[in-house]
């Protein structure tokens, strides 16, 4: 595991640069949920090659089933290096609490990487956020809540293409999240698609 | 004397002065006293850490033999490359043209190097990869800046590929009672414009009145060049040794790669700012980017080629 993780950050950093600018935070053990814009295949591997070696252990990628759990190369490069938590994006294929696995993860005392809109967009700035957040907002006071915007990944890898181009790409931490109580869904998700924007 | 035993020589000359120039750089460190100075000098010696560096990295390459070599100046083009397509607004419609250009064309040139292939060396991106590129892009179906985009994209290619294979391009030349020296002649170029450099630095810092090209390139400044040309010129003109040339043709050679260097900082600068940016990147400490350290290897290299395989 620790031998392709280390490859898959190299061959990243080769590629796409993935220079993290901690601008409202620092690398830090505490418990974190990072939420991000998506606009690639490499976002996984960007955030997580950004993120200090000491860290990659313990912070878990979210990771779409239909994606990452296909084939068997693809497979054990999610699961075994990166040892992302494997998510059903499609209502049919779901059995109970979609959110299950990441409350799991949670509990094990790991932080998760989560890319709220659910899918890649195209543009620079992400599109509306899905619940997912919501509720692990919720269900985990504790838990530090990290903005992260990623910069230029969507030149390297846009949606539809299957091969990668090198761009330095620059994946940027905010400053955490602040709770309201009481506050809503919609406002929140709102104003946690802002705090990934005000970083763009 | 060996061509390995005048690398030797030649290594611990190199070594002498960065011993002095790390020597010079922890005295300034002490004495430094105002806010700008600091920032000078701490910029002084992040620079000459990295200096440290890249002649270790090239000292290993040279000594690991031709094919490292290749390899090293392949990665350098790679990241170059890198560096000027992430300043360039390119758009979806360019992805193939840019996978082609960092995956087939760099591999492709410095094979043919290796290859001593010098006849398709020579045309094959001024002619195959100028004609292909804006044909893919154009199957992608975008007009919108098509001439643009495929304008910055060739530019891209030429300089950091084509232009920049030029140095170890050195190695295929076939030059009479220097077999097996060629190597050499590679050190000799890179010496010589990146002595130039710094000496044009150091010297602009200590006399620089009159700038040269303000908007371009504010730190260029008439004294700055004359003082560093010069001594680069006589520092190659002293390393004739090392080259097929007499000292008065090591002296020409110099003059003509330190005026090109000069020229390809000046076009490479204005490049980069008509893109909107300081610096081409953040990769080598001190000094910006990949592309703001070979800059002028990339316009020196491939005259110093053509006048070396004309005349020699």
């Amino acid at each position: 595991m620790r031998v392709s993780g280390a490859l898959l950050v190299g061959l990243t950093k080769v590629l796409v640069g993935a220079h993290p600018r901690w601008q409202g935070s620092q690398p830090s053990a505490a418990q974190r949920i990072y939420f991000a814009n998506h606009t690639s295949h490499m976002d996984t591997l960007a955030i997580w090659s950004a993120l200090p070696p000491s860290l990659r252990a313990t912070t878990r990628p979210v990771a779409a089933k239909d994606y990452w759990g296909k084939g068997p190369l693809r497979r054990y490069f999610a699961t075994q290096s990166l040892r992302a938590v494997l998510i059903e994006r499609s209502r049919e294929g779901r059995q109970g609490d979609p959110l299950q696995p990441l409350t799991e993860t949670l509990l094990q005392g790991h932080s998760l990487i989560l890319f709220p809109e659910g899918t890649r967009g195209a543009e620079s700035v992400p599109r509306a956020f899905k619940s997912g957040l919501f509720h692990l907002m919720q269900g985990f006071p504790a838990v530090e809540l990290i903005p992260v915007y990623l910069e230029n990944l969507r030149r390297a890898m846009p949606k539809g293409t299957f091969v990668p181009v090198p761009f330095i790409c620059t994946v940027r931490f905010g400053g955490p999240l602040h709770r309201v109580p009481d506050e809503n869904k919609e406002s929140f998700l709102e104003r946690a698609r802002s705090a990934v924007v005000a970083l763009s | 004397m060996s061509p390995r035993e005048k690398f030797y020589w030649l290594m611990a000359g190199v070594g002498g002065l960065m011993l002095i120039a790390s020597l010079i750089g922890a005295v300034l460190h002490i004495r430094v006293k105002t806010d700008v100075g600091r920032d000078v000098v701490q910029n002084l010696n992040s620079r000459i850490r990295a200096w440290w560096v890249m002649i270790g990295v090239f000292a290993v390459a040279f000594l690991l033999g031709k094919n490292t070599t290749l390899g090293l100046f392949a990665a350098m083009s790679f990241f170059a490359l890198r560096e000027f397509v992430t300043l360039t607004p390119t758009k979806r419609g360019d992805h193939i043209p840019l996978f082609l250009s960092f995956f087939v064309l760099i591999p492709a040139q410095y094979f043919l190097i290796g290859d001593g292939w010098y006849g398709l060396f020579a045309i094959f991106i001024p002619v195959y990869a100028f004609l292909l590129l804006p044909a893919f892009a154009a199957l992608a179906g975008d007009i919108d800046g098509f001439l643009e985009r495929t304008a910055k994209i060739q530019w891209a290619v030429m300089v950091t590929v084509y232009c920049v294979s030029h140095a170890p391009a050195l190695l295929l030349l076939d030059i009479e009672g220097y077999q097996g020296q060629n190597a050499l002649l590679l050190f000799f170029l890179v010496m010589v414009v990146q002595l130039s450099d710094v000496l044009q630095y150091v010297s602009g810092k200590l006399f620089g009145r009159t700038k040269i090209a303000p908007v371009v390139s504010p730190s260029k400044t008439v004294e700055g060049f004359v003082g560093g040309a010069l001594a680069a010129c006589l520092v190659g003109c002293a390393m004739w040794w090392i080259t097929p040339f007499s000292p008065l043709e090591a002296l020409g050679m110099s003059f003509i790669i330190v005026l090109m260097g000069f020229l390809g900082g000046l076009a490479l600068s204005a490049v980069k700012r008509s893109l909107g940016a300081k610096d081409w990147g953040t990769m080598i400490k001190g000094h910006g980017g990949m592309l703001d350290r070979i800059d002028s290897i990339s316009f020196a290299a491939p005259i110093f080629f053509h006048f070396t395989r004309y005349f020699f």
